[in-house]
């Protein structure tokens, strides 16, 4: 073999605590290294074209560079060998950056750090194996989990691009959090009005099948194809023949149960549609609601029924469809505020939460678009807002901003003017982060055009003083205590994690963070990918986000997944385990660790065998690591590999 | 329950001064629920406010040689019905466990301590090793008819991270007690909003601000009596009762319980343990309300339905 080395300045990045110089001339004493140089920045088009010109005349066979992270610069530099006709793994990099450069002050001893690092890569260089991709089929076909404003997106734009989509959503209508909304901030347009047409869209169009109040049961396979069940929940409504008419809703006599689309801020009957513009606009009923389902008599529904839709005998059902690509769009959750006992821990009812404060503005919700204090149905006229409430709060365990809570609060302080001009708004903030389009005047506007008055500081406690809440709270900026007497306390709940994102995330087997959102494959440059080749994501389940960027990451993943499934086929990456049957014993240790489900076992000639579906394989590598007998190998980083890399670091 | 179990007791200062009446009862209503009280020996100060915002080490070593106390008691389980006390002791306590704190405090008092201590009010025991349920079994005269509004002031449950006791911004214990022997609770928002503290002595204005405006709100609410655990509430609340009248330009006559005179009266112990005499609002009009029904309440003059219990106090 024939080696080149190439060393990174990085600018002054590595040359500033490492002496490059010395580590060249290190490598050129190195087994089978046969040239050796320094590069200034090795990535920059110079840099590469130095690669592809010393492999060709020098006629190197393999090719070392020391600089950064391979999770940033590997791609790049295989491509580079590639192009001077080398197999792209017949290359390995030395991180003496982020390992080296960046953490240690002491020349010398970085200097030594950095030589170790490019001996190992050498060492491991000399027994790479040229790897050739496989190419596997795919079904041209995406999933699309949650049919919010994000995923709705993602499906409309797939099906744009001419893609079939499978639609999931866990509630009995698409829509999401947005649906809830009344107006949207900067324009102050209305939610339904430019939500209504994209739902719509969704059900109209032929390309997409949508299945509403559905789960995700399970998923198995791999990029391309994927086998998902989806579990229909049980609505004790045929929807193929419910017209959506209503009339049972009318008719019901169980008039108490929680209206979930309201927020609680009103009641519904148990046989429901959730709001006029539900897509499908089709009734399920509340099982613990329902007087015949929970055992008493009753049967009105079915009666009234002119298409003899409810079924009261319906059971969740499971259906299974192949697709060639996920995407991941399940949203948030409000976070449980009632852990705030200093704002009444849900005690007062007068004190709401900023989507119920939605539900209240919205024309179609439980009061018409009237502001109606919950607990006497008076008109407010003196309002506070709390923001921060379960955001950048430490003690209850959510220490991240939501990013939306400041817009929608100045947006309900301008429709509090709006609605009640003689009212007066008051808002509680820590600091008013509005870096957005538009975003800033807006908070401006709310404060100077419709004179709400902002207060930067924490609110206390809130009580009740006879039908007044008293809140109680200080003034940093004059160093004050503030206490005000309000009809209407609207805190800003922040946002969460939705609270089956683990479970899916198991699923779907990719990583989420510590407070259940879902990680991107690269906080910058692959914010809709997942470390799951085929699974994306989109909208607020990968971090809270408003509405414009939820949107954009729904077109962001729609165009992944056009991308992917532009091919019949895809690359498979042959980096992956495979095992030796003369050495597997067949203790099934591989297939318990392998998170991917990557690892069958196969009956070979009386004997159980361990055998790794390829496309499957992400090449982790910890069935190499349980293997008690070394029978299973990981490509291109074989067990010799990795000792041949110790070695040379036990020899220096 | 706690029957027979022994703590070493700290009354505290004002146990021995300004709240005489709650030590008392206190420890009246330990011996009628079985809880054994042996005092700590030779006892000192506990630094109250003063110490700590000098001095950490010194607030915590006047803590540590009262619990060192204890331990020639051969007890490592102490209460005190002050929450003032109790919160230097669980600062002193909490402190001790950082590294190299210890050792600056065993440098200033003569015995270093040698176990794990344990802190809590009388309140706390009564309420989480007695219980409520277990209090309305001993019950011989309940308080029916009392309307009482529950205040805990800023101490007892706060910070939570170190009192570790009921809930931190709505705590239950006076509320479930009280109820336990009778009385109705009535909803009291206010219940840990600050009375003024200390601040009576520079500049008494503050306090009667503050003990006013809790004082406006038990009355609006319909209240007999406030019923409290805190020394320092009780003074500020009743004693200078006649203060926030004045800046309030109104009177007002409500008599501060501690709760400890109201657990006596209902389980039938002895009046002259109780010093309810030692009370500035006299509570005998208060007392009258036991055992009457709401509706004959409103109009009877205080003669006509005076009770054995009033009789004792007039």
């Amino acid at each position: 073999m024939k080696i080149g080395v190439f060393i990174c300045h990085c600018g002054s990045n590595i040359a500033a605590t490492v002496d490059v110089l010395k580590v060249v001339e290190s490598a050129k004493s190195m087994p089978e290294v046969v040239y050796a140089v320094n590069s200034m920045y090795t990535c920059s088009e110079p840099g590469q074209q130095a690669i592809e010109e010393a492999i060709k005349e020098r006629g190197l066979t393999g090719v070392v560079v020391a600089s950064c992270t391979p999770r940033m610069h590997e791609p790049t530099f295989r491509r580079t060998v590639e192009r001077a006709g080398l197999n792209r793994y017949m290359f390995e990099m030395a991180n003496i950056r982020e390992h080296v450069s960046w953490v240690g002050k002491d020349k010398a001893a970085n200097t030594a750090k950095a030589v170790d690092l490019v001996r190992m890569a050498v060492e491991k260089l000399r027994l790479d194996k040229v790897l050739i991709p496989k190419f596997i089929p795919a079904t041209r076909k995406v999933l699309v989990i949650g049919g919010g404003v994000a995923g709705i997106q993602a499906a409309l734009d797939c099906a744009e691009g001419g893609m079939d989509v499978v639609m999931v959503e866990s509630e009995p209508s698409i829509g999401g959090k947005m649906s809830k909304l009344d107006k949207t901030f900067p324009t102050v347009d209305c939610s339904s009005c430019v939500l209504g047409p994209r739902m719509v869209d969704v059900a109209q169009n032929e390309r997409i099948e949508l299945h509403a109040y559905s789960e995700i049961a399970s998923i198995s396979g791999y990029v391309g194809n994927f086998d998902v069940t989806i579990r229909k929940k049980a609505t004790y409504v045929d929807w193929d023949k419910c017209t959506g008419c209503g009339l049972c809703t009318e008719k019901c006599p169980s008039k108490k149960s929680y209206d979930r689309f309201n927020e609680g801020m009103g009641e519904t009957t148990a046989i429901n549609i959730p709001f006029p513009q539900a897509i499908p606009k089709k009734a399920t009923i509340t099982a613990a609601s329902c007087r015949l389902l929970s055992g008493g008599k009753c049967g009105v529904c079915a009666k009234i029924c002119t298409s003899q839709a409810v079924d009261y005998t319906q059971k969740d059902r499971e259906i299974t469809v192949k697709v060639g690509a996920v995407v991941a769009a399940t949203g948030y959750d409000l976070m449980d505020w009632t852990v705030y006992g200093e704002y009444g821990a849900g005690r007062y009812p007068d004190v709401i939460t900023s989507l119920q404060y939605e539900r209240l503005l919205s024309a179609s919700g439980p009061t018409g678009g009237h502001i109606r204090r919950p607990s006497d149905g008076r008109e407010p006229k003196e309002v506070v807002f709390i923001q921060c409430v379960g955001s950048r709060d430490p003690s209850v365990g959510r220490p991240y901003c939501s990013g939306f809570c400041c817009m929608y609060t100045a947006k309900q302080a301008i429709l509090t003017k709006d609605h009640i001009p003689d009212s007066r708004s008051y808002v509680f903030y820590m600091d008013i982060r509005s870096p957005g389009k538009g975003y800033d005047e807006f908070t401006r506007r709310a404060q100077e055009e419709y004179k709400a008055q902002y207060i930067r500081g924490r609110v206390s406690t809130v009580y009740p003083k006879g039908d007044k809440l008293v809140v109680k709270g200080v003034d940093t900026l004059v160093g004050e205590q503030v206490e005000l007497e309000a009809d209407l306390v609207v805190l800003a709940v922040g946002g969460e994690a939705s609270q089956n994102a683990p479970k899916l995330a198991e699923k779907l087997r990719i990583s989420y963070d510590g407070y259940g959102f879902f990680m991107e494959g690269h906080p910058k440059l692959k914010p809709v990918e997942t470390n799951t080749a085929g699974v994306y994501l989109a909208g607020s389940c990968q971090g809270l986000k408003d509405i414009p960027s939820s949107v954009a990451q729904g077109s962001a993943a729609a165009a992944k997944v056009l991308g992917l499934l532009s091919k019949d086929k895809l690359e498979s990456d042959p980096q992956t385990a495979g095992v030796d049957v003369k050495r597997c014993v067949g203790c099934r240790k591989c297939i318990n660790v392998c998170p991917f489900g990557a690892i069958r076992e196969v009956d070979m000639r009386g004997q159980i065998k361990a055998e790794v579906i390829e496309a499957v394989c992400q090449g982790c590598g910890l069935c190499t690591a349980t293997c008690p007998q070394g029978a299973v190998q990981l490509s291109h980083f074989t067990d010799n590999q990795v000792l041949a890399e110790v070695e040379a670091l036990c020899q220096s | 329950m706690t029957t027979g179990k022994t703590f070493a007791y700290y009354p505290g200062c004002s146990g021995s001064g300004t709240s005489v009446e709650y030590d008392k009862s206190s420890r009246a209503v330990c011996e009628a629920l079985g809880i054994r009280l042996v005092d700590l020996p030779d006892w000192n100060c506990c630094g109250s406010t003063p110490a700590h915002q000098v001095d950490h080490v010194l607030s915590a070593a006047l803590s540590a040689r009262n619990l060192a106390q204890a331990e020639t008691l051969g007890l490592c389980e102490t209460l005190t019905p002050c929450p003032s006390c109790l919160k230097n002791l669980h600062n002193a306590v909490e402190h001790l466990r950082e590294p190299g704190f210890g050792a600056r405090v065993n440098a200033l008092v003569e015995r270093p301590l040698t176990r794990e201590h344990s802190v809590k009010s009388v309140l706390q025991i009564i309420y989480e090793d007695v219980t409520p349920e277990k209090v309305a079994e001993k019950v011989t005269r309940t308080l029916n008819g009392l309307k009482l509004v529950p205040y805990y002031g800023c101490l007892m449950n706060r910070p939570g991270r170190s009192m570790h006791f009921d809930d931190e911004e709505n705590p239950q214990a006076l509320d479930k007690l009280m109820r336990a022997l009778g009385a109705e609770v009535l909803p009291f928002p206010l219940k840990q909003e600050c009375c003024g503290g200390a601040m009576g002595v520079p500049d008494n204005r503050i306090t009667s601000r503050l003990s006013g405006r809790l004082l406006e709100y038990a009355v609006s609410l319909g209240a007999d009596a406030f019923v409290v655990a805190c020394p320092l509430c009780q003074m500020n609340l009743d004693m200078r009762q006649a203060q926030a009248g004045d800046y309030y330009g109104r009177g007002f006559n409500l008599p501060v319980f501690y709760y400890t005179q109201l657990m006596g009266i209902a389980l039938g112990l002895d009046k002259t343990r109780l010093g309810l005499d030692k009370l500035i609002v006299k509570p005998a009009a208060a007392l009258a309300k036991i055992g009457r029904k709401a509706k004959e309440e409103a109009p009877a003059a205080s003669g006509a339905g005076r009770t054995a219990e009033a009789e004792v106090e007039a």
